[in-house]
């Protein structure tokens, strides 16, 4: 790429000729305040926040989105800046539901943090307010519009990454806002709940629903035997809320945290995840056996299925029938372990804390109490439980559990890595592999499907078979393959998709990064990289060695596809309409 | 070809039309027939004459007799007075015969000072008829590009005459087009800003009901220009016969080949489409119109990349708007020399005006640049209405400004507008008396510019709204020291920091009218009065007791029943609690009694 030099309050850098104002400021150290850029997703100019002079131009620039040229100078605090910016801000709070007391997202606010930047001391121009009703119909979002400021980070996400496009600007002028059709609630619109619009909103007009009151309540009945079960994903993120850096591993910590929160059991949900593979796995060979529906496509990802059930009927016979880990732990803990232990599963009460919001509409679907009781009971997020342990005054850093309880301990590394996008390919190839040709793998690792591309491919060669692969993360690249399937351009064996960008690592209940940190941090490969590490020490890598599944199967399921497993372990689909006429 | 003694101009744009002309049009035809003129006299459906306010307008040539406010009972007269016995009608003439004598239209005022260039064709073509565009050089000017010029003659030609945009900002018009000549890419577009937007403007619309072929001939010599092969013309909805004869123009031109493939045999391919718009003022503004003809929310985007880089669907784009296309084919056939002698010295050209407000000659004037406001309101416009005093005019619309009386002799151009605190706008013109309230004035245009913002940006969509807030404060006698510095503040900061044009430029109406008639600002604050009479709030009606001759007719007409006194006991009262100040007592006082303090 061409370079050009840009002098940026009087200092020179020389940049990529594609670079905009504002990046090039990054190169000179100069940090150019902004709200609603998103590095690669929202990159609109709307919010005037990173306004610049440039020498010889006529009015003010956004710096997110001028593009620099040879020779340019920028001056980023001159007198006109500062009080456009100053004065812009002010306009922004003062239609800006200002109850910070009360926020789920102080202290965490990018509009907060920026007032306390630019030192906003008094609004000068008071006037009319949003007074929009709060749309929480929803199970897992909560809308706001009254704490909504317009960045349109969501609109971008939901339409342009997820082509969800359930939400987009709606009126004119004052009355703005964002919206679905009609005003309509989340719960009427095919919303998946996959919640990547909260993780990007600078403010609280987007957040999950909170469920921990009615964690703390199973928590205070002393009838209930209260167990937690925990995704992969949490360990690798759950510490950014504790101010580690990002991609420490907190597994320790957080076992402590659950158990002096008082947990009974704390268990891993990468156990559920290797007996996912066993069925998910056994479901692949019969297809290739038994000239199945194929591709096989996975199922874990609640908010890819409700997806799927709204744009892809057609490939509802593609989906694999399994569970997804949460639920079939869910299923297993009220059935094998209630009996096993001599517990009631009325007692049983299973806490499941998720990188994922789209979870808590999961655990709503009918289909999920097989077992004559609710799977799961509550869903939480990671941002849920790192309030309730703070609310518990508890001390992040004690690690006094080192390691989840039994009898459900044991996980392999295979299931640690569904957290991250091509985790469930590779674990699932782990095991097909090895029954298919009957030999143990030579590598365990399979890097093409590792990684943050949209969409990746592989061809492995199992024996005489050569099982062609597909990854897809985030919804639009999910579209895309699919789109490319059933035009006939592609042809695979076995698909994974994952709702989110970058897999379960970045899913929507997980920690937030502001604009800041998100635009200049991959934060999918910083978390990925705590699972692929975690995997890479396990004595136990692949998801059929795994004693405690391997246990399942024989003291209850018999073997993968039982009569039994395909009570408690298997689901299935409904087309799902997107707008309902009433 | 058939040979007529006269012909019977029927002016059909939309204000005429609003007024009936169509009907008038048919009685003309079937009267003409009953009286077997029919082979005669021929009745030509054309677009506006400009007069709006005195539609339908009837011209009858060859004397050039303009007959005003025609109604379909009329035309009985004129059928058998005027074209049976050659008997001018005299009492459906325009203006005062009896005073002026009788004139043909050329020589009226109204039109005698007017230089019709972009307007040439309105009001004397039929402009569902290609073949009257071809008889008065239509087309003649593509087929001059296409067969004797290169795309850079063209676009130097253009550069040569100086022609500059006339939808606002007055660019360069042939740089816009080298520009976009120069962009480099298999896909080109030529667009036509047809979304004129603001309030009593209506030049394009009436370009459009009137020539509407002369914007695809100049559409087509751009397109060529710049190497594109299709145009879009963005047209608002609210624009049904512009949009009724622009898509008649299309389909004509296509059926002789003056549009589609291979044109007139030369290799250019070039094809319009019409897109329409819902009506929002935002469109208007270049990026935002190329977003929604893409079929998208009409919102504009940050520039650069500018259009002629990147701008329909990512691809180079010209955008000019309709006027500018006007003055195109005129400037290729008669050459650069021709154009840059009329108007000022960095202003060439006409600009065509929508001259409305406290005037007597409601309508659409095309004039020199140059000319002076005072020749405008007095010379074209019939000067202002019931002897009152003119205060000031507004042109540029919602982001223009006002100038005040005091400038009345500036020559009218893109810059001296500017250097007072306007701009040219699109060219709209809006006269105010001395009644008119400059604060309520702002307000009104405020008003417009808070309803339209887009909402994109903060500064537009709170900013705007909040400078509105403290002017209906203002307004409502409810003014606090300070106010006028918060506005000038807020104003100062939504110019730098707005997205757009709409926004950069939404607080003119207020630092114009604060520029020059600060006082009467000042008042309404301070004394909270309303020097020109206009806001209610700051207003109490009053009967003057010494006139008073308690008749009690005002008692008896307030609506609300604030008027108290007894008849023949003495003079009335108002209670001001309960007046509503509707002026209802004003008009029916016999003696002059009441008046507005």
């Amino acid at each position: 790429m061409e370079m050009v030099t840009v002098t940026i309050d009087n200092k020179k850098v020389r940049v990529p000729k594609d670079y905009t104002v504002l990046q090039a400021a990054r190169e000179a150290n100069i940090e150019i305040p902004t709200l609603c850029f998103l590095k690669d997703i929202n990159e609109i100019g709307a919010c005037r926040m990173c306004l610049v002079e440039i020498k010889g131009g006529k009015k003010l620039e956004a710096a997110c989105v001028y593009p620099v040229s040879d020779g340019m100078e920028v001056y980023t605090q001159t007198p006109q800046v500062r009080e456009a910016r100053k004065t812009t801000l002010e306009l922004i709070l003062s239609n800006h539901d200002r109850n910070c007391l009360t926020c789920v997202r102080s202290g965490n606010c990018e509009l907060q943090k920026l007032a306390e930047k630019l030192q906003i001391e008094e609004l000068p121009y008071e006037g009319e307010t949003y007074k929009r009703p709060l749309d929480n119909f929803s199970p897992a979002i909560v809308r706001d519009p009254n704490k909504c400021i317009l960045c349109r980070r969501c609109v971008s996400m939901c339409k342009n990454v997820q082509t969800v496009a359930v939400i987009d600007v709606v009126e004119r002028g004052f009355d703005t806002i964002v919206s679905p059709i009609y005003e309509k609630s989340l719960n009427e619109v095919p919303c998946v709940n996959c919640g990547q619009c909260i993780t990007i909103c600078p403010v609280g007009a987007l957040r999950e629903k909170n469920d921990t009151e009615k964690a703390w309540t199973a928590l205070a009945d002393k009838d209930l035997h209260v167990i937690a079960i925990t995704a992969p994903a949490i360990r690798a993120a759950l510490g950014e809320e504790f101010g580690f850096p990002m991609g420490t591993p907190v597994t320790s910590n957080m076992i402590t945290a659950l158990h002096n929160l008082g947990f009974d059991k704390v268990f891993d949900v990468d156990t559920a995840a290797d007996l996912t593979i066993m069925e998910e796995g056994t479901e692949l060979l019969h297809r290739l056996k038994n000239g199945g529906k194929l591709p096989l496509i996975t199922s874990c990802s609640p908010g890819w299925i409700k997806f799927c059930e709204h744009n892809f009927p057609e490939f509802l016979d593609n989906l694999s029938t399994c569970k997804s880990p949460q639920q079939m732990f869910g299923a297993v803990l009220k059935t094998v372990y209630a009996e096993r232990m001599g517990i009631d599963p009325a007692k049983i009460f299973v806490v499941s804390i998720m990188p994922c919001t789209a979870k808590k509409f999961e655990i709503t679907r009918p289909e999920m109490t097989s077992s004559g009781y609710p799977d799961i009971d509550v869903v939480l997020t990671t941002r849920e439980l790192a309030r309730m342990i703070k609310e518990a005054g508890l001390d992040f850093t004690e690690t006094t559990w080192e390691h989840f309880d039994d009898p459900m301990g044991d996980a392999s590394g295979a299931g640690v890595i569904f957290g991250a996008t091509g985790g469930v390919m590779e674990a699932a190839l782990r095991t097909v592999a090895e029954i298919l040709t009957g030999k143990p793998l030579e590598t365990l690792d399979f890097a093409a499907v590792r990684g943050v591309e949209g969409i990746k491919e592989a061809t492995v060669d199992v024996g005489e078979m050569k099982i062609k692969a597909a990854v897809a993360h985030g919804l639009g690249n999910a579209r895309e393959l699919l789109e490319r399937v059933k035009a006939g351009e592609a042809e695979y064996h076995f698909i994974e998709i994952m709702a989110c960008p970058g897999g379960c690592v970045a899913g929507g209940g997980q920690p937030i990064q502001p604009s800041q940190v998100r635009s200049w941090v991959d934060i999918r490969s910083e978390r990925a990289k705590v699972l692929y590490e975690e995997d890479k020490n396990l004595p136990i890598r692949k998801s059929h060695e795994n004693p405690t599944v391997k246990r399942l199967y024989e003291i209850y399921f018999g073997s993968p596809g039982s009569d039994k497993a395909h009570k408690l372990l298997h689901t299935h689909y409904t087309p799902r309409e997107n707008y309902p006429e009433e | 070809m058939q040979i007529y003694r006269a012909h019977v101009l029927v002016c059909c744009g939309t204000g005429c039309s609003s007024n009936k002309s169509e009907e008038v049009l048919r009685e003309l035809e079937k009267q003409l027939q009953e009286n077997q003129l029919q082979h005669e006299v021929k009745v030509v459906r054309t677009g506006c004459l400009g007069l709006c306010q005195n539609g339908p307008n009837i011209v009858v040539y060859p004397e050039g007799t303009m007959y005003s406010m025609v109604k379909v009972e009329d035309v009985e007269e004129i059928v058998s007075e005027h074209l049976l016995k050659g008997r001018i009608v005299k009492r459906l003439l325009y203006g005062e015969p009896e005073a002026e004598g009788i004139r043909s239209v050329d020589e009226v005022d109204f039109f005698k000072r007017q230089k019709r260039i972009a307007l040439r064709n309105c009001g004397i073509i039929n402009p569902e008829n290609i073949d009257e565009y071809i008889a008065f050089d239509g087309y003649k000017a593509l087929v001059k590009v296409l067969t004797e010029m290169k795309p850079a003659d063209v676009i130097d030609l253009l550069k040569k005459s100086q022609l500059r945009g006339r939808g606002g900002a007055g660019f360069p018009t042939g740089l816009k087009w080298e520009f976009a000549a120069k962009a480099e890419s298999e896909q080109k577009y030529v667009c036509c800003n047809a979304d004129e937007g603001d309030p009593g403007a209506f030049m394009d619309r009436s370009i459009l009901e009137g020539d509407p072929h002369s914007i695809v001939e100049a559409m087509a010599i751009a397109g060529y220009a710049i190497g594109a092969d299709k145009g879009f013309i963005y047209i608002r909805a609210e624009y049904p016969i512009a949009v009724k004869r622009l898509r008649l123009a299309i389909e004509q031109a296509k059926e002789y080949g003056l549009l589609g493939e291979n044109i007139l045999n030369t290799g250019f391919n070039f094809d319009l489409e019409i897109r329409l718009g819902a009506g929002a003022f935002v469109c208007g503004e270049e990026t935002a119109l190329l977003t929604s003809i893409e079929g998208k929310r009409g919102e504009p985007r940050p520039r650069p990349p500018f259009p002629a880089v990147k701008g329909l669907w990512g691809q180079p784009t010209l955008l000019n708007n309709v006027e500018t296309y006007a003055n195109v084919p005129p400037i290729i056939l008669n050459g650069p020399e021709w154009f840059t002698q009329i108007g000022t010295e960095k202003s060439k050209g006409t600009k065509v005006f929508a001259v409305g407000g406290k005037i007597n000659n409601t309508g659409l004037v095309e004039i020199p640049m140059g000319t002076t406001l005072r020749e405008v309101i007095y010379d074209i416009g019939g000067g202002i209405p019931n002897g009152k005093k003119f205060k000031a005019a507004q042109t540029g619309g919602p982001s223009g400004g006002c100038i005040p009386a005091s400038h009345i002799d500036t020559p009218i151009d893109y810059d001296t507008l500017v250097e007072l605190g306007s701009m040219m706008g699109s060219g709209g013109m809006i006269i105010m008396d001395e009644d008119t309230c400059m604060v309520d004035i702002a307000r009104f245009f405020l008003e417009f510019t808070v309803d339209e913002s887009c909402g994109k940006c903060p500064p537009c969509r709170i900013g705007t709204k909040r400078m509105l807030e403290i002017l209906n404060k203002i307004t409502a006698g409810k003014g606090e020291e300070g106010d006028i510095e918060k506005l000038e503040s807020l104003a100062k900061n939504i110019k730098a920091a707005a997205l757009c044009g709409l926004g950069q430029t939404a607080p003119n109406p207020v630092l114009s009218t604060l520029r020059y008639f600060r006082d009467e600002y000042e008042a309404h604050v301070r004394e909270k009065k309303c020097p020109a009479g206009s806001c209610k709030a700051l207003l109490d009606y009053v009967i003057d007791a010494e006139i008073c001759r308690s008749c009690g007719l005002c008692a008896k007409e307030c609506p609300v029943g604030a008027i108290e006194g007894e008849r023949k006991k003495g003079p009335f009262v108002i209670i001001q609690e309960k007046c509503i100040k509707c002026g209802t007592c004003i008009e029916k006082c016999p003696f002059e009694a009441i008046s507005k303090k």
